[in-house]
């Protein structure tokens, strides 16, 4: 599907990125990241699925490969542009309408903690239409109703295309609820995130 | 209006809500963090098919239902050991400092279910202090804190337990701290023994007793920050001089204030020390 002009013009307006993945979302993911310009002008929000006693350094290794500031989450923190968060392990991420970060313990969401779903409904209220939200590989259906909310409230939203995806189930689960206005390929992906 | 989805609660609602529960139960959740509280409100309502006006309704004359209704609202998710690394650090750098007074308190503030307060017990065990330690457990939920009294989990939830133990670095396993019968683990009654459990509301109780520690983690993410600020400042006046104040890894002291008046242990477990004034 090639990029037309409607895709190209709501990226570009977005103030906020939302990128959900799973299984087999890692190296995209850690691609994105390294891909972003310097003057990339947005914040973005990265929710992986993570074990909980599992420390693995994502951020470190992140954050030595990117061009712009890249932090885990901490409670209450104020979102600032030009900055990539990284949700925590074994805590919700939750947006609050005064554009600051919330963390919560309860109960796992498709047996995820952090969930997709918690954090792209919580931002579909605080954002409205100004972010743009890319669900990728994952083997659960975590993310589709979040994405879909995200949708129903002017948000931009993409699935990878799943025949091309590791783990096919999450983005397939997306698109089967009509939750993204775009399917795309990772190299579209990528593509789009370069305008 | 862009979005063409009805809301199923608004903020207004919502707030309409706070307003009613204080009115009819006494309970302030005004300065709670509003995603998450609104998480919590539209669950309820959707196990229940209940519309706004039918929890208005319910919260109003049921008072039974208020209970179901603080149990969900008041996220009770716990475990035991949860972050390992909270109680190695807190072995390795806290432990010693304690062992050095003759009488230790203890304070778990917004336990639940009182996993962190056994968690706790088990550790001062661990380490031989517990003959001269004591555990306060305090909790705005009365129904949890008969659970709690109890010291009774499922086999289950052991098993999730033990694997945190496991990476706390102490001795044994989490097992050689429970009578297993069936499929309920029962927490040995020595380490009861020296633990006590009563209702306090952060939100609007004073201080009743003076700590060398005092562990409140994973509750303040439910706070807006100036309730934040109101909560540091009640333990502040809790803590002996030099007591030490823990927090859940992703919090963190935001007020001038009070980072002046605590000195940062460890960076990463969010363990802080009172200074002396």
């Amino acid at each position: 599907m090639p990029l037309d002009n409607n895709i190209i013009a709501h990226w570009k307006k977005s103030e906020f990125l939302l990128i959900g993945g799973s299984a087999g979302s890692f190296k995209l993911i850690f691609n994105i990241v390294k891909n972003f310009n310097a003057d990339l002008d947005k914040a973005v929000i990265i929710i992986i699925h993570r074990k909980r006693n599992f420390f693995s350094e994502i951020e470190k290794l992140f954050a030595e490969n990117s061009r712009i500031s890249l932090k885990e989450i901490t409670d209450k923190e104020v979102i600032r542009n030009n900055t990539i968060y990284i949700a925590p392990a074994n805590y919700h991420t939750l947006i609050e309408k005064n554009g600051s970060f919330a963390l919560d313990v309860s109960e796992a969401v498709w047996y995820s903690r952090p969930s997709i779903d918690v954090t792209f409904e919580s931002a579909a209220e605080a954002f409205k239409g100004r972010c743009t939200a890319i669900l990728l590989s994952g083997a659960n259906q975590d993310g589709a109703a979040g994405l879909l909310k995200l949708r129903d409230n002017g948000c931009l939203t993409i699935a990878q295309n799943p025949e091309e995806a590791e783990m096919p189930q999450m983005p397939l689960a997306a698109i089967e609820i009509n939750a993204a206005d775009y399917i795309l390929n990772s190299e579209e992906i990528f593509g789009l995130l370069q305008k | 209006m862009m979005s063409t989805e009805q809301e199923i609660l608004s903020a207004q609602q919502l707030d309409e809500l706070i307003d009613l529960i204080k009115k009819f139960h006494g309970f302030d959740f005004s300065c709670y963090s509003k995603a998450s509280l609104k998480r919590r409100v539209i669950r309820i309502m959707q196990n229940k098919k209940q519309t706004f006006y039918d929890l208005k309704h319910t919260l109003v004359n049921n008072q039974h239902f208020f209970q179901e209704f603080l149990d969900e609202i008041t996220v009770n998710v716990t475990e035991m050991f949860r972050d390992p690394s909270f109680y190695k650090a807190i072995n390795n750098q806290v432990i010693p400092y304690l062992s050095t007074y003759q009488h230790i308190k203890l304070w778990s503030a917004g336990c639940s279910s009182g996993e962190e307060v056994y968690s706790l017990a088990i550790l001062m065990n661990e380490t031989g202090l517990r003959k001269k330690s004591f555990i306060y457990g305090t909790d705005i939920n009365t129904e949890m804190l008969k659970e709690a009294r109890k010291g009774i989990f499922s086999l289950k939830k052991i098993k999730s337990y033990a694997e945190n133990y496991q990476y706390s670095g102490l001795k044994g396993s989490l097992t050689d701290h429970f009578t297993i019968m069936y499929d309920a683990a029962t927490i040995h009654s020595e380490l009861k023994h020296n633990t006590l459990f009563s209702v306090h509301n952060l939100v609007s109780d004073a201080i009743f007793n003076e700590f060398q520690l005092i562990s409140c983690r994973n509750v303040f993410i439910y706070f807006e920050s100036e309730l934040q600020e109101k909560i540091l400042e009640l333990f502040y006046n809790s803590l002996a001089p030099l007591g030490f104040l823990c927090m859940g890894s992703k919090e963190t002291i935001r007020s001038d204030k009070f980072k002046k008046k605590f000195k940062v242990i460890n960076s990463k477990e969010n363990i802080y020390q009172k200074i002396a004034t």
